[in-house]
């Protein structure tokens, strides 16, 4: 589509979307990127201004919108917070695409979306060679974080302090995997997640030991996909679409009660942004998304709600490790799980949970904001690092690994050396110490 | 459009980064919370100290450009709405408590203080500053001192204007002005300080303003009387204040909100009341023990169905969330909300929920009525889709016919919302043409080029 007539109608399919914001303002109060920057078009009433302009055709640049409309967070805090129920996200998510429509993705993102995102197989492979390569040219910084940094000056790498490639991805170890259900007669659906199987692979590890620890049934699939999440942020259709027909292939078929993730962005993802992404595919499709997505939960609602979990053992003598807990945005705001992993945390011997202030902020991660805004995404990771650092713990939990990026970023350039952990690990390591 | 030259003049008052002049950019400060068309200046500009934004007023006044302020662009009447080819000035990087003074109560603040970060602050301190708009956590001060804004505390504690002992602004020549002091009484000079309190930045533009503190109310309590009668909930409005009893909220809401915030949030409210009462006391533990009780009694005494008083504070927090969602809840039923505050004396209160009652049926709309029973200040909010452009005529007539009716009683267009674009035209019926020409002469006189906000409060 290069025609802008084609654009506005487009547009005018979020009309009856758009015109449910009145304009109030109440968003102000909580966006964190319009709290760094205090300009009108970071926050969701000007965002939604602008796609509206857009639509009456006050603005003929849809260039300048899209830039503007990139400048989020999709955090979803506005959501949660306005008065008159606007669909932010679902509004942002498409109008990121019919905009991309337009004004075509870059070259770059044609490579990373379409070229590797869009083929698991291939994107598996890239990523077994970048975790070789690696250690040639980053040194770790922190090893209680376990961050490293460039060893040459390199523009791409700059500043940051990020978590490595894992060495070994999680699906080369477990590649698949199915189990009968033992005491607690539930089986899940395991679906890993991209950041999980990379970067932390760990994660999945400790979800199957509490999983089997607690009798549940697994059904793992090979050939996992990634949510489709950065593609759609970016505006790409054709590789969300993509994604969310391989992901639903694999999975629609299993005799699973539930599909559980450990990643909250997966976990909001197939819940709620697949059945209205979904919403025009033919009605077989559409019909096992949304199966899919009324049987997706997180992974400490299964335990907590699902599962059900034992009193701690008390243990008097062993010291307590301080943990302090992250609510992810799009685990409370989206999902409104926050109770959850904190009970998880809490019936982990050994640990013992202190909340910090504003627990539920954002921590600035946002997928690609990250990447395309670092200065305004850093500074909302310094607001998280120094409330974390007050509460005085050794470990900061939460429970999204895009989070977990963030605040191991945040946490190791400050120089803290407090470990960042999922609360399923948590629980798992006291498992072990039992 | 602007020259270069002159973009550049203001890139030297503000920063360079603080000048926005792309059409997207422009695009996101052409509006405010008032249901009205947008209005595209050709400018925005972010002064981040006095000294920026007093070069800033001048230059807009030499250039003869319109210069419109904006706090957090929140309110109601369309008083941040820029005009053509204007320029918006941001007050969001003015954002300093300069000053909070615990020994004389007082906090000197910048005006683009968000007003709930002043509560915060002051309460820290153990002191209290009232005024509270369900806008507060957003809304800034300069925005509320502009407005005259009010809130669920205005029956006892006053309006914003109770407040503001001193205001130093600056005049359209960039000149600053010092109005007030810092001490509890002030007999120096004329009365500008009330001059601006309400003067939707048509007569200057406020650079520090100085507002009184409180002490902090030790105790309160808070219950919800249920009554199937409206008339019921009025006599007990006017028993409560005649019994002597000043609650902190009288706050009152009708069977349409009611079921609106009941499906909304189920808080447990009963769906076939025709109207409540919320109702909050302060002040000494003996005291309001005994406010309370006397409240409880009169309530029963004009037909209280039930009343449930709030055992602690969770059970208050439930009270005041229920009448916090009443706006949210109607917001939800429809795309678009008008939401009025013509006021009348309180003792009309019955007499303007019936006649809002009636004109909802006249014109066929939908109005839910809630707000400051206590203030005769109701909040009668119209819901409808300002693209259906049959009903939206009759939303404008029955939003007349509500005037006409609040007027007839011996109100007022505008308890705490403000006059701005959207009821300019109908200020010559509450006052007279004598008085619009009196107001026109003000600001001829203090704004010759008329730059400043141009159009609002007078036309
Ligand atoms: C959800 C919601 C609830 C609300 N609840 C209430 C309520 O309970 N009570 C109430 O009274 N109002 C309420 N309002 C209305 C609104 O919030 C108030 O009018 C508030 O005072 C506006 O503050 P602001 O910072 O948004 O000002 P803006 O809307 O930005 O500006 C308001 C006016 O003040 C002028 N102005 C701003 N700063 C300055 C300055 N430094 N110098 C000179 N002029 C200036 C502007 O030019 C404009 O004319 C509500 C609004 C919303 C959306
Ligand atoms: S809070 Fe909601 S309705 Fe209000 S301006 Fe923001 S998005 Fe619009
Ligand atoms: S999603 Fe987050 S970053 Fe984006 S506009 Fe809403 S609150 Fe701001």
């Amino acid at each position: 589509m290069s025609n802008l007539q084609e654009l506005i109608r487009l547009m005018k399919e979020l009309e009856d979307r758009l015109v449910v914001c009145m304009r109030c303002g109440m968003c102000q109060a909580v966006c964190p990127v319009y709290t760094q920057t205090g300009r009108e078009a970071d926050v969701a009433r000007g965002k939604l201004a602008l796609l509206d302009g857009l639509m009456k055709e006050m603005l003929d640049d849809p260039r300048s919108v899209e830039e503007r409309l990139n400048r989020c967070l999709l955090c979803g805090s506005c959501a949660a917070n306005c008065p008159s129920g606007v669909s932010v996200l679902e509004i942002f998510l498409k109008a990121r695409a019919i905009i991309t429509g337009y004004t075509g993705l870059s070259p770059a993102k044609q490579i990373v979306l379409r070229g590797m995102l869009s083929h698991p197989e291939t994107f598996d492979r890239l990523a077994q060679w970048g975790a070789r390569f690696q250690k040639l040219f980053v040194r770790p910084v922190n090893e209680v974080v376990g961050t490293s940094c460039a060893r040459v000056v390199s523009p791409l790498l700059s500043k940051r302090h990020f978590k490595p490639l894992a060495d070994e991805p999680f699906h080369s170890r477990t590649p698949s995997a199915v189990t009968r259900p033992g005491a607690s007669g539930i089986t899940a659906a395991f679906f890993v997640g991209c950041l999980i199987d990379k970067i932390f692979p760990k994660i999945a590890q400790a979800a199957l030991e509490v999983l089997d620890y607690h009798g549940v049934g697994v059904f793992l699939p090979e050939g996992q996909g990634c949510c489709g999440i950065p593609a759609l942020s970016s505006g790409d259709l054709e590789t969300f679409d993509r994604l969310l027909r391989h992901n639903v292939e694999l999975f629609a078929g299993g005799q699973a009660d539930y599909l559980v993730t450990a990643c909250a962005t997966c976990t909001a993802t197939i819940k709620e942004i697949w059945p209205v992404m979904a919403s025009s595919a033919e009605p077989a499709i559409r019909e096992q998304v949304e199966a899919l997505a009324s049987r997706t939960v997180d992974i400490h609602q299964l335990l907590v709600k699902k599962v059900g979990l034992k009193e701690p053992e008390a243990i008097k003598t062993a010291p307590q490790t301080i943990v302090t807990y992250h609510d992810p945005c799009h685990l409370k705001k989206s999902l409104g799980v926050m109770s959850e992993p904190r009970e998880v945390i809490g019936k982990a011997t050994g640990y013992r949970l202190v909340e910090m202030l504003e627990a539920d902020a954002c921590c600035g991660m946002g997928g690609s904001f990250n990447l395309q805004h670092y200065d305004i995404s850093s500074r909302i990771g310094r607001l998280k690092q120094e409330n974390i650092r007050a509460t005085g713990c050794s470990v900061a939990a939460t429970g999204c690994p895009a989070c977990m990026l963030q605040i191991s970023e945040a946490l190791s350039k400050a120089g803290d050396r407090i470990a960042v952990k999922h609360p399923v690990e948590i629980y798992a390591d006291a498992i072990k110490r039992q | 459009m602007i020259s270069k030259a002159l973009v550049k003049e203001f890139q030297k008052a503000a920063g360079k980064e603080n000048v926005m002049n792309d059409e997207a950019d422009r695009l996101t400060y052409s509006y405010d919370a008032a249901v009205l068309e947008p209005v595209m200046p050709s400018l925005a500009v972010r002064p981040v100290d006095g000294e920026g934004l007093s070069r800033v007023v001048r230059l807009c006044n030499e250039n003869r450009l319109p210069l419109t302020v904006r706090g957090a662009g929140t309110n109601l009447s369309g008083g941040a709405v820029p005009s053509t080819g204007g320029v918006v000035v941001l007050t969001n990087a003015l954002n300093r408590i300069v000053e909070l003074n615990t020994e004389d109560m007082f906090a000197v603040v910048q005006p683009g203080v968000i007003t709930a970060k002043l509560a915060a602050a002051v309460e820290a301190q153990g002191l209290f500053y009232p005024p509270d708009p369900g806008s507060q956590s957003v809304s800034t001060l300069g925005g509320n001192v502009a407005e005259n804004a009010g809130g669920l505390r205005g029956l006892k504690y006053g309006v914003t204007r109770d407040y503001v002992m001193g205001i130093q602004f600056f005049d359209v020549n960039g000149e600053p002005i010092k109005t007030g002091s810092r001490t509890v009484k002030c007999a120096t000079g004329y009365n500008l300080t009330g001059l601006m309190v309400g003067s939707e930045g048509t007569l200057g533009v406020f650079n520090e303003i100085t507002l009184k503190l409180i002490p902090k109310p030790a105790y309160q309590k808070a219950m919800v009387a249920v009554f199937d009668q409206m008339d019921g909930a009025s006599r007990s409005v006017s028993a409560i204040i005649a019994a002597h009893i000043v609650p902190a909220t009288l706050e009152f809401m009708d069977n349409f909100t009611i079921r609106a915030v009941e499906s909304f949030s189920q808080v447990g409210l009963p769906l076939d009341a025709a109207a409540l009462l919320l109702i909050e006391v302060d002040g000494h533990p003996a005291q309001v023990e005994e406010d309370a009780a006397k409240v409880e009694q009169l309530c029963h005494q004009h037909g209280a169905t039930s009343i449930r008083v709030a055992r602690d504070a969770a059970e208050r927090d439930k009270v005041w969330q229920a009448r916090r969602s009443a706006l949210s809840a109607l917001a939800k039923l429809k795309p678009t909300l008008v939401l009025e505050d013509a006021t009348v004396p309180r003792s009309r209160i019955p007499e303007m929920v019936r006649a809002m009652q009636e004109i909802s049926r006249e014109f066929e709309i939908d109005i839910g009525t809630f707000g400051h029973a206590g203030d005769g200040n109701l909040h009668p909010t119209i819901l409808t889709d300002k693209r259906n452009r049959q009903e939206w005529q009759r939303v404008e007539a029955a939003i007349a016919a509500i005037f006409d009716k609040a007027l007839a009683m011996g109100g007022t267009l505008s308890g705490e919302h403000g006059t701005g674009i959207a009821k300019s035209c109908y200020l010559e019926k509450e006052t007279s043409p004598a008085t619009i020409l009196y107001s026109k002469r003000v600001k001829e006189a203090l704004d010759p080029n008329n730059i400043l906000n141009p159009g609002k409060i007078i036309g």
